[in-house]
C-alpha cells in the first residue's frame, strides 16, 4: 500500500507539459514597474511568478568609507537582501552567507554594463529587497536592478537580462519553479546576458548537466533573456513616456483650470504644486543631459 | 550641498509651524492618506504593504514553533523587528540594527502585546512543549517620516488576517496547510505626533521629523484604552501636550482603524 501512496516523479518527456501547466520554454507570468521608489534616484517593482522584489539605486555618490573608493571608476554595490517573511521558513535577519555571494555575483553582473570611469571615486549602490520567493529570486533581482539602474539615469553600454533555466523531470526547461528546483535530477542555472551584446555577465551552475545538455541549456537561456528583456524595454518606455495631448484631453484641462479658479484657496495649492513639478522637471532635464 | 537644503526646509517647517500650518497644507491633527494592500506576499501567514503619504513599508509574519519559556509553560510569543533598509532612504546603511531601527520595532511591538490584543495562550501547542511563535517583520520601502505609525498599521493588518500553519503530530509546520486564524481580541494603533515650532502635529513628514523637538507615540484600542506609549527625541512636553496628544491619538486611530477595517 505503501507504494500505492508513494507520489509518482513526473516525467516531463513523456507529459509535454510541466507540473504548473507551463510548456517547456515559456516564462512565468513577469511584470515590471519603474519608478516605485520616490526617494531613490532609480527604482522598480518586479513580480516574476510568486517573486516579488524591490530594486533601489543611490548615486553616483562619494563612496564611503574612503578607502572603498577607485581613483579610476565607480564601485557597482549591489545588496541582496530577503524579507524574513518571504521564505517558507521565516529568514533570520542579517545577510547569510548566500546573501553575500549574490549581492557579489550581482555586483560584479552590474559592473561590465556601467560606464563606471565616468564616475571616479563615487559608489552606486543598488539595494535589492526580496519579498516573496519560489526559485529564480536572484534573476529576478538582477532583472529588476538593471530596470533601476537605467531609470535612475546612470549611462550603461545596455541592459542586463536575467533568466533561469536548466533541467528538471527528465527535460530542459525554462524559469524553474520551486518544484522543479526541488526534482531528483534538478539543474538550476542562473543566466544573464547584456541583450544586444549577447555577452554573459552572470552564470552560475549546480546539478549534473552532459555537455550536449548544456548546449541546450545556453540556447534556452539565451532566448528566456530576450524575452526578458521586452518586458524589461516596456517597463522604462512606460516609464519615461511622454503622452500626447488629445484635443479632448486640452478641453479637459480647460474646464478644470475654470473650476479651480472658482475656489481660490485650491488655487493656490494647485500653483505651489506646479512649481514643485516646475523643479522637478529640471531635475530630470539635468539628469539627461547626463545621459 | 544637501544639508543647505535641509537646514532651509527645516526653517521654514518651522516658520509655518508657529502659524498653525504645514509643507503639504494638512491641518496639525490630519493624517496624511494611507492605503493598505494586504496578503500580497504568498509565503508570508498574513502580510501588508502600507502607504502613507509617501511613506511605505512592507510588513508580513512567520508563525514557527518552538520551545516555551520555562515561566510561561503554556504560552506562545510574539516578536517584531523593524529594518530601514538602504532601499527607503539615501541616509540608510547597512549594518547591525541602528538605534532607530530598534526603537521603532520595540514601540510597534508594546502597542501590539501589551494590548493584550494577541491570545498568547491561543498560541500554546502543547504545554511545556511546544509553542506557536509569531515573527511580524517590517521593511521601510520609502521613508517619508513616521515609520512608527505606518509599521503599527502594517502590524495590525497583517495580524488581522493572519493563518495558523497546520502541524503534524510531531509538531512540525505542514508547508502551505493552514489551520485557523489568529484571534484578535481588540484593535491596537499607535498615533505619532511631533512638536515643532511649539506646535503639535500629528503624522510628520521626513522633513517635519529632522524639525521637530520631541516625539510622542500612544497606542489606542477600539475599546478605550492606551496600550503603550513613548516619548522620543531630546525636547520636552507639558502634561497638558501629553493630554491632549493623547485625546487626538484616540480621535486619529478611530478614523484609521475604521478605514482599516473597510479595506
Amino acid at each position: 500500500m505503501s507504494k500505492e501512496m508513494k507520489e509518482e516523479v513526473p516525467d516531463y518527456k513523456k507529459s509535454k507539459k510541466r507540473l504548473d501547466g507551463r510548456k517547456m520554454e515559456e516564462l512565468r507570468p513577469l511584470s515590471i514597474k519603474v519608478g516605485v521608489i520616490p526617494n531613490a534616484d532609480g527604482s522598480a517593482y518586479l513580480e516574476w511568478g510568486q517573486n516579488k522584489v524591490y530594486a533601489a539605486v543611490y548615486g553616483p555618490r562619494e563612496a564611503l568609507p574612503k578607502h572603498t573608493q577607485n581613483p579610476y571608476k565607480a564601485v557597482i554595490k549591489a545588496v541582496y537582501r530577503m524579507a524574513g517573511f518571504s521564505v517558507p521558513d521565516r529568514k533570520r535577519p542579517g545577510p547569510n552567507r548566500r546573501d553575500h555571494e549574490i549581492s557579489k555575483v550581482l555586483s560584479e553582473a552590474l559592473d561590465k554594463v556601467v560606464f563606471t570611469e565616468q564616475f571616479p571615486n563615487t559608489e552606486i549602490s543598488v539595494i535589492v529587497e526580496v519579498a516573496d520567493s519560489n526559485a529564480g529570486s536572484r534573476v529576478a533581482c538582477l532583472s529588476a536592478a538593471a530596470c533601476a539602474l537605467a531609470d535612475a539615469g546612470i549611462p550603461m553600454k545596455d541592459l542586463v537580462s536575467a533568466v533561469g533555466v536548466g533541467k528538471a523531470f527528465n527535460e530542459i526547461v525554462l524559469d524553474l519553479n520551486k518544484d522543479e528546483e526541488d526534482a531528483p535530477d534538478a539543474v538550476d542555472v542562473p543566466f544573464a546576458i547584456m541583450p544586444n551584446s549577447e555577452e554573459i555577465v552572470l552564470l552560475q551552475m549546480d546539478g549534473l548537466l552532459t555537455p550536449k545538455e548544456w548546449e541546450a541549456v545556453s540556447k534556452l537561456g539565451l532566448a528566456g533573456c530576450k524575452q526578458v528583456y521586452e518586458v524589461q524595454k516596456k517597463a522604462l518606455t512606460e516609464r519615461f513616456q511622454i503622452k500626447e495631448l488629445t484635443k479632448a484631453d486640452v478641453a479637459k484641462e480647460v474646464s478644470n483650470g475654470v473650476e479651480e479658479k472658482k475656489e481660490s484657496k485650491k488655487e493656490v495649492k494647485e500653483v505651489k504644486e506646479e512649481k514643485k513639478d516646475d523643479k522637478k522637471g529640471k531635475e530630470d532635464k539635468s539628469k539627461k543631459v547626463r545621459k | 550641498m544637501r544639508s543647505t537644503v535641509l537646514e532651509y526646509d527645516i526653517s521654514k517647517v518651522v516658520e509655518l509651524a508657529r502659524n498653525g500650518k504645514r509643507v503639504d497644507g494638512r491641518a496639525l491633527d490630519e493624517m496624511r492618506d494611507f492605503s493598505v494592500v494586504k496578503n500580497k506576499f504568498k509565503n508570508a501567514e498574513g502580510s501588508a504593504i502600507v502607504k502613507l503619504g509617501d511613506t511605505e513599508v512592507m510588513g508580513g509574519i512567520k508563525v514557527l514553533v518552538d520551545k516555551p519559556y520555562p515561566d510561561s509553560p503554556d504560552e506562545g510569543a510574539i516578536s517584531v523587528g523593524a529594518e530601514l533598509l538602504p532601499l527607503a532612504h539615501g541616509d540608510y546603511e547597512f549594518g547591525p540594527p541602528s538605534m532607530d531601527e530598534i526603537e521603532v520595532a520595540r514601540v510597534v511591538d508594546r502597542g501590539l502585546r501589551e494590548s493584550k490584543a494577541i491570545d498568547f495562550a491561543q498560541l500554546c501547542v502543547k504545554e511545556g512543549e511546544a509553542v506557536r511563535v509569531a515573527f511580524f517583520d517590517f521593511y521601510a520601502i520609502n521613508s517619508d517620516g513616521n515609520l512608527f505609525d505606518a509599521g503599527s498599521i502594517a502590524a495590525l493588518a497583517s495580524f488581522m488576517d493572519a493563518k495558523l500553519p497546520k502541524l503534524d503530530e510531531k509538531f512540525k509546520v505542514i508547508k502551505h496547510e493552514y489551520d485557523g486564524k489568529i484571534q484578535l481580541k481588540r484593535l491596537p494603533l499607535l498615533t505619532t505626533f511631533v512638536k515643532v515650532g511649539g506646535k503639535i502635529m500629528v503624522d510628520p513628514t521626513y522633513i517635519e521629523e529632522k524639525a521637530a523637538e520631541a516625539r510622542f507615540s500612544v497606542a489606542t484600542t477600539d475599546d478605550g484604552y492606551m496600550s503603550a506609549m513613548q516619548k522620543g527625541m531630546g525636547g520636552s512636553f507639558t502634561l497638558e501636550e501629553v493630554n491632549y496628544m493623547i485625546e487626538t491619538g484616540f480621535k486619529v486611530a478611530g478614523e484609521v482603524r475604521k478605514k482599516l477595517q473597510k479595506m
